[in-house]
């Protein structure tokens, strides 16, 4: 174990990360499922982290580092409380992304890819998250979409998520 | 459980009164149809009612826009734009006394009446539904419930009464094509992967669904999770698996959910597992989660990451068929493949022919958005003019603005002008005016939309979206996208279109896989049909629609 003094204060998140990789121990197949589940139980994906899986999944933290970089959905970096993902697809796009993009720069201060100075909130792009008949669209934490956008319901709703 | 069911097609039950069915698709929950649930709970509850009135959440109904949306049968009345504050009202006058709610109801454009029975409703009627048969009548989450409307019918028939190579043969005469976008014959899939030497074989269902604008996927697994599991059975009795994996993309939550609550529920029925049927076929599925890299919808991409690795495509040949997952034969289709199959063998091929053109047999999902009056999810047979589509089942444009283009196929596809509206939509007539049926996203556009603009967000896209292993599709995108951005910003050049035009040529020629292959269709059917807006913006620096900020 070379991670142990990178993870102090860890503890439980390290326990649970354990259970996630026992299910795949020794498959490095498994290293997309693993990865997912980990982001979803720290928020994104520390180097303590990544380290634990590879040596879990008998892989080199360069593959995995391969893998982690390749797709969108994984975080190298911690994100705040809460991730707005504004939908740029393409019935968003013609249904207004750009100015809910405005709108919502324009309230928390922040461009597309960068978190809040008070960890609230980061912003992101996403490509379309299958609510395009109520576009524009976006979706909070992954789970709350809210559609039909219009400028001034923007606040109302950013207030909802402190 | 068959009592129960009745009630929906019109038939009295005696165990229950009515059963409200309320959309639970994803448009509907973000329209707060979790709300109207409550409400309509306690409305039930406060009149003595819970017992005889069932309150069925069902995946998306369609109509997307009108949500939240309903429909209560016996009577199959059809409500839109559901507020809690209705609940009382539709339980009270509705089930109560048994007068609808007018209020509530749809109403066709310019007609003095509403229509409340969804069977009489424009955009319900010139829809058939094969792929979303079950959508608007059962509980996703129940698996009794797809078997009462004949699920596994098909599974115990194939298994009982058919030789795998009856079942090829059966699917290959329904002329099925695949839904994912390139329109393949599935039963030569089918067929060329049970004749590779290799075993074991492997069944996989693509639920990526990368194409921005497209939503029939998922919402075909959140609705109607059975119907595809059945139909990978199915496949795998005939091509001899005994593995499937479904790959659904993570930012899909409900899907991934619905999907493996249904394999769960699969295997406590004895439906997947060992010995399905009694008989010594044995299947199981496996959920493999996306992370979001439209490269990895693409087939060999799609096999690598379900191995864990880079989703990466390799060039083909070997096809999956020959060379899959972990290098075996592998049959790949599509979710709204999957969907298809279970009644083409349990109706058969000559009544899946019947339906459809000449070349495009069956019916197509779509997903309409943009500048459309109804948006949501339809399904249609194969030859219905895209004016249909638009102006019969999709409503018109809002706001009596002029219709512009509909733009098929996402980032491989094309714009297709007013002029071919008439065009019967299949596989070929589609080709045929540079755009592609793929996956089923249609994106409506009006005057607002600058077509220069459109092509360069599409750019953009792949841009982002390329994974790079090749240089076409790596640098001659960037290439096609700054000069793009040139022309909306005002600096456009004299030579600019052709320049334009060569390049695609290049990266359609050159690329490895289809997104590079196919990337520069959207600018080379918006030069196509709108070259004068083209021509504006360099000539005249001026952007008709109002969209580019020319210098
Ligand atoms: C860049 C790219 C992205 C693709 N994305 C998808 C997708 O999201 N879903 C899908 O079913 N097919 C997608 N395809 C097509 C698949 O490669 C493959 O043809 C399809 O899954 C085969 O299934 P079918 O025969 O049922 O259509 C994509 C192809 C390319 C080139
Ligand atoms: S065409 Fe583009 S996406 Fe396909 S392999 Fe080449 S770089 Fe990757
Ligand atoms: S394009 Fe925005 S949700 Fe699909
Ligand atoms: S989500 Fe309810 S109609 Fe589509």
């Amino acid at each position: 174990m070379v991670a142990c003094e990178c993870k102090c204060g860890e503890d439980e998140l390290t326990k649970q990360l354990e259970k996630i990789i026992d299910q795949y121990r020794g498959q490095p197949t498994g290293l997309i499922q693993v990865l997912t589940r980990a982001q979803e139980l720290i928020g994104y994906l520390p180097r303590w982290a990544l380290i634990m899986i590879a040596e879990g999944l008998g892989l080199s933290l360069q593959e995995v580092y391969g893998v982690v970089t390749f797709y969108a959905f994984f975080s190298l970096i911690p994100r705040g409380r809460h991730k707005i993902s504004v939908c740029a697809g393409t019935a968003c796009y013609v249904k207004g992304t750009k100015m809910v993009l405005k709108t919502l720069r324009e309230a928390i201060g922040i461009k597309p890819g960068q978190t809040t100075p008070d960890s609230r909130f980061t912003l992101e792009i996403v490509r379309c998250i299958g609510a395009c008949g109520l576009a524009p669209a976006m979706i909070i934490d992954g789970k709350d979409v809210h559609g039909r956008l219009e400028p001034e319901q923007i606040p109302a709703i950013l207030e909802q998520y402190a | 459980m068959q009592e129960v069911l009745k009630v929906r097609e019109g038939v009295p039950s005696a165990t229950c009164k009515a059963h409200i069915m309320v959309c639970g698709g994803q448009g509907c929950i973000s329209s707060k149809c979790g709300e109207v649930v409550d409400a309509l709970k306690e409305s039930l509850n406060k009149n003595g009612l819970t017992e005889q009135v069932r309150i069925i959440l069902t995946g998306c109904m369609g109509p997307c826009d009108m949500g939240p949306v309903a429909i209560v049968y016996p009577d199959a009345t059809f409500y839109r734009r559901l507020r809690p504050k209705d609940a009382e009202a539709i339980v009270e006058e509705h089930i109560m006394k048994g007068a609808p709610v007018q209020r509530l109801l749809y109403r066709a454009p310019g007609a003095k009446e509403p229509t409340p029975c969804i069977h009489d409703i424009d955009l319900f009627k010139k829809q058939q539904k094969i792929v979303l048969r079950n959508t608007i009548y059962i509980d996703p989450l129940s698996i009794e419930e797809y078997i009462g409307r004949d699920g596994y019918a098909a599974l115990a028939k194939v298994l009982t009464q058919m030789t795998p190579a009856q079942v090829i043969e059966e699917v290959k005469k329904s002329g099925l094509r695949g839904r994912g976008g390139a329109g393949f014959s599935t039963g030569m899939k089918w067929g060329f992967t049970a004749a590779a030497p290799g075993t074991p074989k492997y069944v996989v269902c693509n639920g990526d669904e990368g194409d921005p604008g497209a939503f029939m996927d998922r919402s075909v697994l959140e609705g109607d999770p059975h119907s595809v599991i059945e139909g990978m059975a199915i496949c795998g009795y005939a091509i001899g698996a005994e593995q499937g994996y479904v790959y659904v993309r993570a930012e899909y939550p409900l899907a991934i959910q619905r999907l493996s609550y249904a394999i769960e529920k699969a295997r406590e029925y004895g439906l997947l597992g060992k010995n399905i049927f009694g008989t010594s076929f044995n299947f199981d599925i496996e959920i493999r989660i996306g992370a979001g890299a439209f490269v990895c919808g693409e087939e060999t991409a799609l096999l690598a990451s379900i191995e864990g690795k880079r989703g990466e495509p390799r060039p083909r040949p070997p096809f999956p068929a020959q060379s899959g997952v972990w290098g075996k034969p592998t049959v790949i289709n599509n979710v709204e493949t999957w969907a298809n199959i279970a009644p083409i063998i349990l109706k058969g091929a000559d009544w899946y022919a019947s339906i459809g053109t000449e070349k495009s047999k069956g019916t197509k999902v779509f997903a309409l958005a943009g500048r459309i009056n109804n948006t949501g999810i339809v399904e249609v047979p194969m030859g219905i003019t895209l004016r249909e589509i638009v102006y019969e089942i999709g409503g018109g444009i809002p706001r009596k603005k002029q219709f512009k283009a509909v733009q098929t196929g996402g980032p491989s596809g094309g714009c297709i002008p007013a002029e071919h509206l008439d065009t019967p939509i299949d596989y070929d007539s589609l080709g045929a005016l540079g755009a592609i049926m793929g996956s089923g996203g249609m994106i409506v556009m009006d005057e607002d939309t600058c077509m220069v603009d459109i092509a360069k967000f599409f750019l953009d896209f792949v841009v982002d979206e390329s994974c790079g292993k090749c240089s076409p599709c790596r640098i001659g995108t960037k290439r096609m996208y700054e000069i793009l951005d040139r022309i909306t910003n005002g600096q456009g050049r004299e030579g600019d279109i052709e320049l334009l035009s060569e390049l695609a040529t290049t990266i359609k020629n050159t690329a490895l896989c289809g997104l590079g292959q196919t990337a520069p269709n959207p600018v080379l059917s918006t030069i196509r049909y709108f070259r004068d807006e083209y021509e504006e913006h360099i000539k005249e620096r001026k952007c008709r629609a109002g969209v580019c900020e020319l210098k």
